[in-house]
């Protein structure tokens, strides 16, 4: 049994709850015990105790999409360094993808990455069951088991089902267990050789589009066969402001319907590519600056309920190409946090909204226990300095891979104490 | 302009000490260049006509200087052009085609940048099929690179030779209106030739069936037509496009016949343009395709004369972008 931990003096900032309050906050045996707002709290003998100096105390992020190179592809990712990354940025828990080599599309291997990431990673890993063998978009796997066996959502990562008729079947089969699909929305035919957002900007560039129309094609299917099957769905990640119109549109008939944006398509736009730079092709393209702040008012609306990174650890090798034959994907779990506070700094949106959207939304699409400063939810928390100033050099990041698509950007806000079920695993040190 | 025109008549070229040293290390796009540097590279490539018309066609400022001519795609005429071109100015030239540009076989470009860079050559002037890749490969090399067409992006050197073309046969090229007709969703020498033209003050309009025009056209031609009649009225100078034949399989284009109905430039069709207006073609042509054969070998076209322009205009970037001359310690 560990000690108990008291942090006082701090700002608790609890989407959950919508709290903004001066507190503090007890945690026993991994969980938290108490909250005090305003008045003090009576310390337990024997506690540790944290003055937080007025910091921000929030739940500690709930990360929806991160790619992950274990098993199959440690030089790029393991458990263990993804979850350092994540500690550093704040993330106390990540939905990993499926797309290992070999695939999560087997209840064995759900259990395998639970005890691993259990025995390795400091964070909590959250595996999310294929919805097709191999991720091939042709057989269904098997759901019930995946869920039993722990995985969170059914995703087949950045593999889009091209087939109606079997999203639909998906869709039926999984609200039968109760579990969401999250789904990359990509029509493939229209992606076709596309490398980014299609336009003037691609056109000089002399690289091949990918019409907007592409998402939202597949989208408004989605949205149609959610309503049909009474599936729980959640659009992996849109990018454009058709997208967030369609989301709008479906959230008022039908409230099992959510969406997510990456951090990138909230934080950069096409013409950030430059002149070819790789580290900003995305498997989402980066679309234009008219449909970033389109996604930054679907975020202060609701139409878009979940902010993630979108962390894709790609080696030098295969971006280190010219732009068409270079991979997609880019790391963020470090980043994730201080770019979306720049939102916050430049008063686009509320503080509460951008925590909520990686904190509680997350936790309630997934059905998740943590997300919340609550008695008795898990002590996953946070402390953050809202102004600390910092340049991001990928020779600082964790990740094993350096494709940051931050790099030299000046972000403000750090997470200064990441808490793990009540243990203390990333501090800040200046 | 005017001088440079004069010079036509000298019997031999000049040197290129006449010019004040080219600002610019590389050559990968019409983007890259200013306004001056533009004519700057017309003037130097007109002083080096007179050479290949010379008997002795020699012009050896890049004696000691080693040329490589790196092909990932395959292209007879530009790499010959740019091999004599360089076999003119004294270099010593290699050829290198490589086969593939698949990365996923063997050494990735990045490695055979860093290859070829160890051979410590001069210039290297490459050809890719990917847009971009010769401005990466560039950034790994410690020598000059010219970019001979990257994917759909640029391809300068036409650009220039195209411009050196028109500024013969028009006596000047401010002010004109320049038809291109074709392929223009593919094409990186619609973009070279839309960026110099527009910086050179000329009227540019691009002609082609809607789904071969790409987004966002109408930023980079002063005008867009579909009608190639309405397109070419007026104009001084009719750029033909190859029409890659894949393209017409029902995919794109339904069919060659239908293309050349609508898209095909034939003596009815040129007649909507000036009376003395030129038709050029980048090549290699498609008779029957894109042109009609008459127009092709008529008295219109120019586009013989477009080839001479070429090893000209590679001749004077080669020479501009390799200002170390005179190794042998001769004064300039």
């Amino acid at each position: 049994m560990t000690r108990p931990l008291l942090i006082e003096n701090a700002r608790i900032v609890n989407p959950a709850s919508g709290t903004d309050s001066k507190g503090a906050v007890l945690i026993e045996n991994g969980l938290v015990s108490d909250i005090a707002l305003g008045a003090p709290i009576g310390i337990p003998d024997g506690a540790e105790v944290i003055n937080a100096k007025g910091l921000i105390l929030a739940p500690g992020l709930i990360d929806m999409r991160v790619f992950t190179g274990e098993p199959g592809k440690e030089y790029r990712e393991t458990l263990a360094s993804a979850g350092e990354a994540a500690a550093a940025g704040g993330v106390t828990s990540f939905v990993m993808m499926p797309d290992t080599s070999p695939v999560v599309d087997d209840g064995a291997l759900v259990d395998f990455l639970i005890r691993r990431a259990k025995a390795t990673s400091k964070v909590n890993v959250l595996p999310a069951g294929a919805i097709t063998k191999g991720l091939a978009g042709q057989e269904m796997t098997e759901f019930g088991l995946l869920k039993e066996a722990g995985a969170v959502c059914l995703t087949d990562g950045r593999q889009s089902i091209q087939s109606s008729a079997l999203l639909r079947t998906v869709m039926s089969y999984a609200a039968n267990y109760g579990m969401t699909v999250v789904h990359h929305v990509s029509d493939q035919s229209l992606t076709g050789d596309g490398v980014m957002n299609e336009g003037l900007f691609a056109t000089i560039l002399g690289l091949k589009g990918i019409p907007r129309e592409a998402e939202t094609i597949p989208l408004a299917r989605d949205l149609q066969l959610a309503a049909l099957t009474g599936a729980t769905y959640h659009a992996a990640q849109i990018s454009c402001a058709a997208s967030v119109e369609l989301m709008a549109a479906a959230k008022k008939r039908n409230k099992s319907v959510t969406s997510g944006v990456s951090i990138n398509n909230l934080a950069l736009n096409e013409n950030d590519i430059g002149r070819y730079r790789t580290f900003f092709k995305l498997g989402t393209p980066l679309r234009s600056e008219d449909d970033r702040q389109a996604v930054i008012e679907g975020l202060r609306s609701g139409a878009i309920d979940t902010i993630h990174s979108d962390h894709d650890p790609q080696d030098t090798e295969v971006k280190r190409q010219p732009f068409a034959e270079a991979s997609d994907g880019a790391i963020g779990l470090e980043t994730l946090l201080a770019a979306a506070l720049r939102l916050h700094h430049s008063g686009d949106v509320a503080l509460m909204t951008i925590l909520r959207a990686m904190t509680s939304r997350p936790a309630e699409i997934l059905g998740l226990p943590s997300g919340r400063i609550a008695k008795g939810a898990p002590a996953d928390l946070i402390l953050v300095d809202l102004d600390y100033p910092w340049q991001v050099s990928e020779r600082d990041l964790r990740s094993r891979s350096r494709n940051t698509s931050f790099e030299g950007a000046r972000l403000g806000g750090k997470v200064m104490r990441t808490i793990v079920g009540g243990e203390t695993v990333f501090e800040h040190v200046d | 302009m005017a001088q440079a025109r004069a010079s036509k008549s000298t019997s031999s070229a000049a040197s290129s000490g006449d010019f004040p040293p080219f600002s610019q290390k590389h050559l990968l796009s019409i983007a890259d260049l200013k306004q001056h540097e533009i004519v700057d590279l017309l003037d130097r490539a007109e002083r080096m006509v007179p050479v290949s018309r010379q008997e002795r066609k020699s012009h050896p400022t890049l004696s000691g200087k080693t040329q490589i001519n790196l092909f990932f795609e395959p292209s007879t005429r530009t790499q010959g052009s740019f091999e004599i071109a360089g076999k003119r100015l004294g270099a010593l030239v290699m050829n290198m085609s490589v086969k593939t540009s698949s990365v996923s076989k063997g050494e990735t470009l990045v490695d055979t940048a860093a290859t070829l860079n160890a051979m410590r050559p001069d210039v290297i002037v490459v050809r890719h099929s990917a847009a971009g890749a010769v401005e990466l490969l560039s950034q790994k090399v410690g020598c000059a690179v010219i970019n001979a067409g990257d994917g759909a992006h640029e391809h300068p050197t036409q650009a220039l030779l195209d411009a050196l073309t028109i500024r013969n046969h028009k006596g000047r090229i401010s002010g004109l209106t320049v038809a291109i007709c074709g392929d223009i969703a593919n094409s990186r020498v619609v973009r070279s030739n839309l960026l110099l033209l527009g910086a050179l003050n000329v009227r540019t309009r691009v002609i082609a069936p809607r789904n071969l025009l790409p987004a966002g056209i109408e930023h980079l031609a002063t005008e867009v037509f579909t009608d190639m009649r309405e397109g070419l009225k007026d104009a001084d100078v009719v750029m033909m496009l190859r029409l890659q034949h894949e393209r017409a399989n029902g995919r794109m284009i339904p069919s060659v016949r239908e293309y050349y109905r609508f898209y095909g430039l034939d003596a009815e069709k040129l007649a909507f343009a000036k009376p003395d207006a030129i038709v050029m073609h980048p090549g290699p042509m498609n008779r029957g395709v894109e042109i009609d054969p008459a127009i092709a070998d008529g008295p219109a076209s120019v586009i013989t004369d477009q080839v001479e322009m070429g090893v000209a205009v590679r001749m004077a970037v080669l020479d501009a972008l390799l200002p170390a001359r005179n190794s042998e310690g001769n004064a300039a």
